[in-house]
């Protein structure tokens, strides 16, 4: 089990370290001249003073040599600088930390709705008898992937802070500010887990060993919960970790709907300004949420899967 | 013990017992009798006819079509459609709700917001078609190399995409910009770029699972070259997934450029984008309705319609 | 006769079709079974027998329904259960034992739980009593230390420790009928033999009645009562096992014994007699291909005990020219593997491979390309050896156009000359291999495998995925082949019975090992090893065919 763990965690490490490279050769190399974008804070690139980019250059050390600027970032993110950001100065590792805690509220609430809405809607869309209910409700998931996060979001704030007022149209004040975004936030990703969890149940539902429990004398409620649930929500865990990396992408769009401050909006304000220390500390934030999902998801696997054990086990027995 | 025969149960996969396969056979012909009409042989009418049956059956599949060829024409020949300007308003006609006369009602300047969804198809489709072009190609190319190579190719490939599959695509795109700069062609690249792991995912295991099938090997125990086997059997046998993804990224794509012209990343404003449409709708929320209703929900027909027809071409993939 | 059990009376099931029509999938049939008594359905792939037994549970898959006909069980009508009825009838009143027993067990739950839930279900017993009762139930289904496995997944037991699991939970809850569906089909002939031995004498101790359905006249003939021959939804025959067999009164009834390898125990011949003259003289010794010493590992995934898995291990043979030599085994036993290696689709650990005189064991490359021309292969399922989008004029020119033999218009003629052969009519080859049956698919790569006159053709199970009757028409067409056309062939196969039918020469195999190699009839006269033996002793139909011997 131990060195399980440490394997998955070296696999996350190379991960991370990748995501840094892309992202540092994405945001580095791309652009012709990123003091250019630093001094014009978005604009123009064209009317900048030529003193004063050299003096920028030096400064944020873009006169050297491209790997030497990598080595110098890489050494700098392993211990969590990301650099300063070119807009406020202040440091983009800082800057995304401060911005953490309300998305966690956000996304937090938004994967705990999803969840549960989104395994419910699959069980509703695959067990009723009548066909006609589990047609109705196998509709409603690809639905909810088509519909822009935006829009949903402003329709919510139409009806229920303007012409209903029951909720406030923006803001971070207190749980009830939380509902209508984390609603937005939560209708694709419940849309996703109904879809996959249907379809694995169908498929599952297909299996011989389902029928070897009906002809067992199991009742439709026992094979469905007791024997094809477990077995099709193997499959549905592993898009866990693409999930809230989805979710935290949303935010992006939910909190800039809802004007709430975290770290969609600071996503917006720099990318705005082209504050590439502080879009790389995301990016590779980003990854690093994802690495973990996807290690929890691994370690929790074992638990309803006993084959993958199994198979550990089996080999060295 | 268990290991041992669960290699073995791999080392013998070329070889499957026989009423396995009598099973398989079985299954084939129960299902050829319940989807098929009858079991082998003749398969329902020719050509037109059998398409007609099989839309006839669907008419939100035909919905879908009819939809996305409406939005086709309306970036082609938005003239057509309306004879409002989507630039200049009539500011006597500010803020109508739709009418006969507007359609969709009217602006904080007066412009006809149909107009303007009617001639934003056309900057909103091409940069959904560059998205999908760009992750088409590149994603295709990524993943045919690396499922036919396999070996070490394979390995750096599939590295790189399981990477880029870990980070959201929306913020991948982001960074892109961020680089790149703004404008609706950067926007398209952008998401482009971000949905190349997705290609070159279902690329590779659709190459896998074809050159590593028995008829590719039959042809290669038959003497047959293998850029001949490549091109006469891997190809045209792993195209059918490709497809439908392409109909799906290209739902996929025209929400992500909307959110990102939303955002304010495409076209500058006069011009008409879907996504800013319903952004410049913001700040009339509480009065004009009509306004991010529906320049949204033309976005939703769309990104639906896409989804659909995705559909359809996974399932006529499935039965061949 | 005792009194009748399962009674079922002018049965009519039928599929709903896309096409909005129905298949009539089983068409009238009457059929009863007594307490305590075997009796078989058998039929070919299409016949509607698992379509019947599936119709017994009230489980058709969805599209299916039964439309006419009554079924009673000890003279209760089923007809009018509802669903909630029926779930007191399965696995109480009727047990059944699925198809395969590698995917008919829920992967996540513990064997014994899976037992003990029947119990439960049925109100038999209490959680920790039908625990301790599915240890029991495990035991008599013939599963060494019970209390052990009952504690394992499905995953780690063997394919047949996993049917008598599935046995245990049949008779778990002491059904009067068992249905037990092709129960051994997927499973090797010598755990075949061992599983419904061990059927055999627990339904008889426990005086459970069986309806078996198979394919395999063989397994029907030695295990039941009665049978009853269906073919297309309708019983064509039926009555005591010894007496259809002696006596078979249908056509199709005599078809099918005809055809069934193991009833019969002659090597197939053209015209009743070996063209011995007509085989072509190779070179001195004759041989076409010889291997020696072959080896073949295959690295294990990381983590494994061991480094590797010795798939092929020091195997010797050499196929003479003109000849059949036929290498038989279980699964795992390496067979196909050597097939594998001989035509060079694997590189040999070890060994030597010569081809026609040739050392052929480490060319590559273009000169292994030039070389393949000499050695074709068929492989088991026509339905995957063949490019789905392909037509039949395709498939079969492939081979041609990649060695560039003749014009375009040369190879369709040869093309059409080869369907000829191969006794389908021209016009197969414009239709598409999917449009085509398992058999006809056959036959195609048949064609494709001989177009370029090989020296040497390697069949790889080329009839295990047929019906038994197509079977024979491809064995024989196989034969024919071979003394028009002056083939040698490598057979590969799991059935003992087949190979006696088409090989001159046999190499028994077994881990990797060739066990016993010699001329066919000798070997299955006077076997020297027990692995052998025990092979040859586990071929359906044996017991039928000594009781009729007997009898006459």
């Amino acid at each position: 089990m131990g060195r399980y763990v440490l394997r998955r965690a070296g696999q996350g490490i190379f991960v991370l370290w990748a995501a840094f490279t892309i992202s540092f050769f994405i945001l580095y190399l791309l652009p012709s001249d990123p003091a250019a974008l630093m001094a014009s804070g978005g604009g123009e690139t064209d009317a900048v003073d030529p003193a004063l980019l050299a003096d920028l250059r030096a400064q944020y050390g873009l006169d050297r040599p491209v790997l030497v600027q990598y080595a110098d970032a890489l050494w700098h993110a392993v211990r969590l600088d990301f650099g300063t950001s070119y807009s406020s100065g202040a440091s983009a590792g800082a800057l995304v930390l401060q911005a953490l805690p309300e998305t966690l509220k956000l996304t937090g609430a938004a994967l705990v709705l999803a969840v549960l809405a989104g395994t419910g809607l699959a069980l509703a869309s695959t067990f009723p008898r009548a066909r006609w209910v589990r047609q109705l409700l196998s509709s409603l998931p690809p639905l909810g992937v088509a519909l822009p996060t935006f829009w949903v979001g402003l329709l919510l704030l139409q009806w229920f802070s303007f012409q209903i007022p029951v909720f406030p149209a923006i803001g971070n004040e207190g749980a009830i500010s939380l509902v209508l975004p984390a609603i937005t936030l939560a209708i694709p990703a419940t849309a996703g887990i109904a879809q996959v969890l249907a379809r694995s149940l169908r498929g599952t539902l297909t299996e011989p060993y389902v029928e070897t429990a009906r002809a067992k004398g199991a009742s439709r409620a026992r094979v469905h919960f007791a024997h094809a649930l477990r077995n099709a929500a193997i499959p549905a865990l592993t898009v866990l970790g693409v999930l809230v990396g989805g979710l935290l992408a949303g935010a992006v769009v939910t909190e800039t709907v809802f004007s709430r401050v975290g770290l969609g909006r600071l996503t917006v304000m720099s990318v705005n300004t082209q504050d590439i220390p502080v879009v790389q500390a995301i990016v590779v934030f980003s990854a690093l949420v994802f690495v973990v999902v996807t290690l929890v998801v691994d370690l929790v696997y074992p638990l309803l899967d006993p084959r993958i054990d199994v198979r550990r086990t089996a080999v060295t027995a | 013990m268990t290991a041992t025969r669960d290699v073995d149960q791999v080392l013998d996969a070329p070889q499957v017992r026989s009423p396995e396969e009598i099973e398989i056979a079985d299954r084939a012909d129960a299902r050829a009798i319940i989807h098929g009409g009858e079991v082998r042989g003749s398969r329902g009418g020719r050509g037109a006819l059998r398409s007609v049956r099989y839309l006839a059956r669907r008419p939100g599949l035909v919905l879908s079509g009819l939809v996305v060829l409406l939005v086709v024409a309306w970036a082609l020949v938005p003239q057509i459609f309306t004879a409002h300007d989507p630039i200049i308003g009539v500011p006597a006609d500010r803020l109508q709700p739709p009418s006969a006369a507007h359609l969709f009602g009217t602006d904080h300047l007066g412009r006809d917001v149909y107009a303007r969804v009617v001639h934003g198809a056309s900057v909103s489709l091409r940069a959904t078609v560059v998205a999908v072009a760009v992750g088409l190609l590149g994603g295709s190319l990524l993943g045919l190399l690396a499922g036919f190579l396999r070996g070490w190719v394979d390995d750096v490939i599939s590295r790189v995409v399981d990477v880029l599959l870990a980070i959201p695509s929306l913020l991948l795109s982001l960074a892109i910009i961020t680089a790149l700069g703004f404008g609706t062609v950067k926007v398209a690249v952008a998401v482009g770029v971000a949905s190349v792991a997705t290609f070159a995912r279902v690329m590779r295991a659709e190459v896998l699972r074809t050159s590593t099938s028995v008829y590719v090997e039959a042809a290669h125990a038959s003497g047959v070259r293998w850029y001949t086997v490549l091109r006469r059997h891997v190809l045209p046998n792993s195209s059918g997934p490709v497809v439908a993804l392409t109909a799906l990224e290209f739902g996929t794509a025209v929400l992500a450029i909307s959110a990102l012209s939303f955002l304010g990343y495409g076209t500058p404003p006069p011009a008409p984008e879907w996504g800013s449409l319903v952004s410049g709708g913001r700040d009339y929320l509480a009065t004009a309705w009509w306004l991010t209703t529906l320049p949204g929900l033309v976005i939703v027909a769309v990104v639906l319609s896409a989804n659909r027809i995705a559909r359809a071409l996974e399932q006529t993939g499935d039965e061949s | 006769m005792s009194e009748p059990l399962l009674e079922i009376e002018g049965l009519e099931v039928g599929y709903r079709t896309r096409g909005g029509g129905t298949y009539r999938a089983v068409r009238g049939v009457d059929l009863t079974v007594a307490r305590g008594e075997i009796v078989a359905l058998v039929g070919e792939s299409g016949s509607g027998k698992s379509t019947l037994a599936h119709a017994a549970l009230h489980l058709l898959s969805r599209g299916g329904s039964v439309t006419a006909g009554t079924i009673r069980l000890a003279g209760r009508d089923l007809g009018d259960l509802t669903d909630k009825e029926w779930e007191q009838v399965r696995g109480r009143e009727i047990g059944l034992v699925p198809q395969d027993p590698t995917v008919s067990l829920n992967p996540v739950a513990r064997v014994g739980d899976q037992v003990a839930e029947v119990l439960v279900i049925h109100g038999v017993a209490r959680r920790k009593e039908a625990r301790r009762r599915a240890v029991e139930l495990l035991r008599q289904a013939g599963i060494d230390d019970p209390e052990a496995r009952a504690r394992q997944y499905p995953s780690q037991l063997s394919g047949g420790m996993r049917q008598r699991v599935l046995i245990a939970i049949a008779i778990a809850a002491r059904p009067r009928l068992l249905v037990a569906d092709e129960p051994t089909s997927a499973l090797d002939v010598t755990v075949q033999r061992r599983i419904l031995d061990h059927l055999d004498g627990l339904v008889r101790e426990l005086g459970t009645a069986v309806l078996l359905i198979t394919h395999d006249l063989g397994v029907a003939a030695d295990r039941a009562d009665r049978l009853v021959v269906l073919e297309r939804g309708v019983v064509v025959e039926e009555g005591p096992a010894e007496q259809v067999l002696r006596d078979p009164q249908h056509p199709y009834t005599r078809q099918l014994i005809a055809a069934a390898p193991s009833l019969s125990s002659a090597r197939l011949v053209v015209g009743g007699s070996v063209a011995e003259s007509s085989r072509p003289v190779g070179r001195p010794d004759g041989s076409v291909l010889a291997v020696r010493g072959l080896r073949k590992e295959f690295p294990l995934p990381r983590g494994a005990a061991r480094r590797s898995l010795v798939a092929v291990d020091d195997v010797s043979f050499t196929v003479r020219r003109g000849e059949t030599y036929a290498l038989v085994g279980e699964s795992g036993s390496g067979k196909s593997t050597t097939a594998r290696l001989a035509l060079r689709l694997e590189r040999p650990t070890a060994g030597r491979i010569d081809f026609e005189g040739t050392d052929i064991t480490d060319v590559r490359g273009r000169e292994l390309r030039r070389l393949r021309r000499g050695f074709q292969v068929v492989y088991q399922s026509p339905y995957a050896s063949l490019d789905p989008r392909f037509t039949v004029e395709q498939i079969i020119t492939e081979p041609l156009r990649a060695y560039q033999v003749g014009s375009a218009s040369e190879r369709a003629d040869r093309a059409r000359s080869l369907v000829d052969d191969v006794a389908l009519p021209a016009e197969v080859l414009r239709r598409g291999a999917r449009e085509l049956s398992g058999g006809q698919r056959q036959r195609v790569a048949i064609a494709r495998a001989i177009a370029l006159h090989p020296a040497l053709v390697v069949l790889d199970e080329p009839v295990s995925a047929l019906d038994v009757s197509v079977q024979a028409q491809i064995l024989e067409l196989l034969v024919r082949l071979q003394a028009e056309h002056g083939l040698t062939y490598l057979f590969i196969s799991h059935d003992l019975a087949v190979v006696r039918q088409i090989s001159d020469h046999v190499g028994v195999m077994q881990a990797g090992r060739v066990v016993e190699q010699g001329r066919t009839d000798a070997i299955l006269l006077d076997p020297q090893e027990t692995y052998t033996r025990e092979l040859i002793a586990a071929i359906p139909g044996r017991r039928a065919l000594a009781g009729l011997e007997e009898s006459r």
